[in-house]
């Protein structure tokens, strides 16, 4: 049974802003089969009363005191902008 | 001998009596640089400029060496995911070919202090997404054993720029073997440290539960060098564990007695090349002259650890990835009449076939309808590859296998099939997924390629890998190995 239809995967492109041409959405509904299926080995484990990890440190908040300081001048964050413009980023039209 | 063929400390010895200089160690590296780097292509950019300007400050202010400096004047290259204030940084990405970082990684700001010259910026798989270098978006780095062969990834550049002396060591970074593999392939010393020993912050990321920044050098006394250098808690990344960091040099004692090391037998089964397994067998007989014993244990959710892995990285990947839209930094579209298509298409033209699957894979395993089938599921079956680990030791000290099933292979050969070339990190990419240390060090020779033996240890005792490591490079010949170029 095939895991991923072509459907699936111009849907989860568009979800990504991904633009695939028709050979990519071939290629990769093609290889995330496979890639999918080869996952589904999981399955084959019990992990009903198993907690989930998601770090393997104990992790805790690190909190600090609410205190103004400066941060990274407008210079430096825009120096890698594409395009700017009144020293903001500029982009296209959003409609 | 080139004077980047000797170690730290004797490099140190020649620095405190005035027989060279800093100006002397840079030259050599751009000179090396300049004879094999046509060969192996390792770099991606290089700082010549910053680096002799360094050198000569080094040699005007320093009165004597090494001092509190503990890496004074010694070239160093860093993986190209590791941000350089003003110094170009690719992460292997079209995507950022232009990218210039307004601040210094914590591992490239503590490198500074230590007083390391940073020579360049070394070659990768796209975002670190690769086992061989041949998904960078610029060029594919050659093993220096053999130049038709890969020299493994995601760190290929790292891996191979130290086998060919072009710098005396290179730090590189372990998402599912990164490190350690490309170390194995190249046969040079490669560590992944525990997750949370080396700070993130300026590391562009991949997955973040898993990621770790570690050293790649031709020694294992080398390595513990350049780990003291980079390790510690970092307020600036919140996932950096604040833990004291020990003295690592001090655990090279040379003594193993009594040691107890646990074979996993899914590490020499079926899959494996029987010369790699052989060349293991006869490093576990080496340590056993030594005064180790050994048994073989069973880490039972090994064969689970690829689909883990895959679920779990390429989930995280989708996220981290998100920020490359085209807006802020990075390389922009042309073609986007609107704001939607200045995402799609900067994202469609800036990044490779492997970072698309994978931010693909990730984004439909965290899809409504899908998230608890394969992302939840996965993090379970993470649990119990992390509780195979806690088992065996209890009652070992270090895990010993293989780095890889094989050595190298010919550039070209697996780049047809994405699950082939995964499975690469076999065996390397369980050790992520429990958070704990492992080295890869030289153990030999198959068919002229490198073969890697992967020592793992307990979270946090890093000293002991070394220690063990330490014993087995002072006991064999096979380090002092170099490939003709």
């Amino acid at each position: 049974m095939s895991q991923i239809s072509k459907d699936e995967v111009k849907h989860v492109a568009n979800l990504a802003r991904l633009s695939l041409s028709e050979e990519e959405v071939d290629m990769f509904t093609e290889q995330l089969d496979a890639i999918i299926g080869f996952a589904e080995q999981l399955n084959e484990l019990d992990t009903e009363n198993i907690e989930p990890t998601t770090h393997v440190l104990e992790l805790k908040n690190v909190l600090r005191d609410d205190q103004a300081r400066e941060s990274v001048p407008r210079e430096e964050a825009l120096k890698n902008a594409p395009d700017e413009r009144d020293g903001q980023f500029k982009v296209p039209k959003t409609f | 001998m080139s004077l980047l063929e000797k170690k730290v400390s004797e490099l140190h010895d020649l620095l405190h009596k005035k027989e060279i200089n800093v100006t002397d160690l840079v030259d050599a590296s751009y000179d090396r640089i300049s004879q094999v780097e046509g060969k192996v292509q390792a770099f991606l950019s290089l700082n010549e400029e910053q680096a002799r300007r360094m050198a000569k400050e080094l040699d005007d202010v320093l009165a004597g060496y090494p001092g509190e400096r503990t890496l004074a004047g010694l070239p160093i290259a860093l993986k190209d995911n590791i941000s350089t204030k003003g110094l170009r940084t690719t992460s292997g990405s079209k995507i950022l070919d232009n990218f210039n970082p307004i601040y210094d990684a914590t591992v490239a700001n503590r490198l500074y202090k230590a007083g390391a010259v940073t020579i360049g910026k070394l070659n990768m798989d796209e975002f670190a997404m690769g086992s061989s270098n041949e998904n960078s978006g610029f060029h594919v780095t050659k093993n220096p054993w053999n130049t038709d062969y890969v020299p493994g990834g995601s760190s290929g550049g790292s891996a191979a720029s130290v086998a060919a002396s072009e710098v005396l060591f290179s730090l590189g970074s372990d998402t599912g073997g990164s490190i350690r593999q490309p170390a194995a392939y190249c046969g040079v010393v490669g560590l992944k440290p525990t997750y949370g020993l080396v700070s993130r912050f300026g590391l562009i990321a991949f997955a973040s539960s898993l990621d770790q920044i570690g050293p790649i050098t031709r020694t294992v006394e080398d390595n513990a060098y350049l780990l003291q250098a980079i390790a510690g808690h970092d307020p600036m990344d919140s996932t950096s564990a604040n833990v004291d960091v020990p003295d690592y040099l001090s655990s090279l004692t040379g003594d193993i007695k009594g040691l107890r090391i646990a074979v996993p037998k899914e590490y020499l089964a079926e899959g494996v090349n029987p010369e790699v397994k052989e060349k293991v067998i006869e490093a576990l007989k080496v340590l056993e002259a030594q005064g180790a014993t050994w048994e073989e244990v069973s880490l039972p959710h090994s064969k689970y650890a690829l689909a883990t892995y895959y679920l779990l990285s390429s989930s995280e990947a989708s996220a981290n990835l998100s920020r490359f839209d085209g807006v802020r930094y990075g390389v922009r579209s042309d073609n986007a009449e609107n704001l939607l298509e200045l995402y799609k298409n900067s994202r469609s033209e800036g990044f490779g076939d492997e970072v698309k699957r994978r931010i693909m894979l990730g984004t439909f395993a965290l899809s409504s309808g899908y998230y608890d089938a394969y992302y939840k599921k996965a993090q379970k079956v993470r649990t119990l590859i992390k509780n195979d680990f806690e088992q065996v030791f209890n009652d070992f000290d270090v895990i010993i296998g293989p780095t890889t099933p094989t050595t190298a292979f010919k550039i070209g050969e697996k780049t047809d099939d994405p699950l082939t070339m995964y499975a690469n990190d076999i065996l390397t990419i369980p050790v992520n997924l429990a958070g704990v240390p492992a080295i890869s060090v030289p153990c030999g020779f198959s068919n002229g390629l490198p073969v890697g033996l992967q020592i793992i240890g307990k979270h946090f005792d890093e000293r002991t890998i070394y220690r063990v490591a330490s014993v087995y490079e002072q006991a064999t010949e096979h380090h002092k190995a170099k490939p003709q170029l």
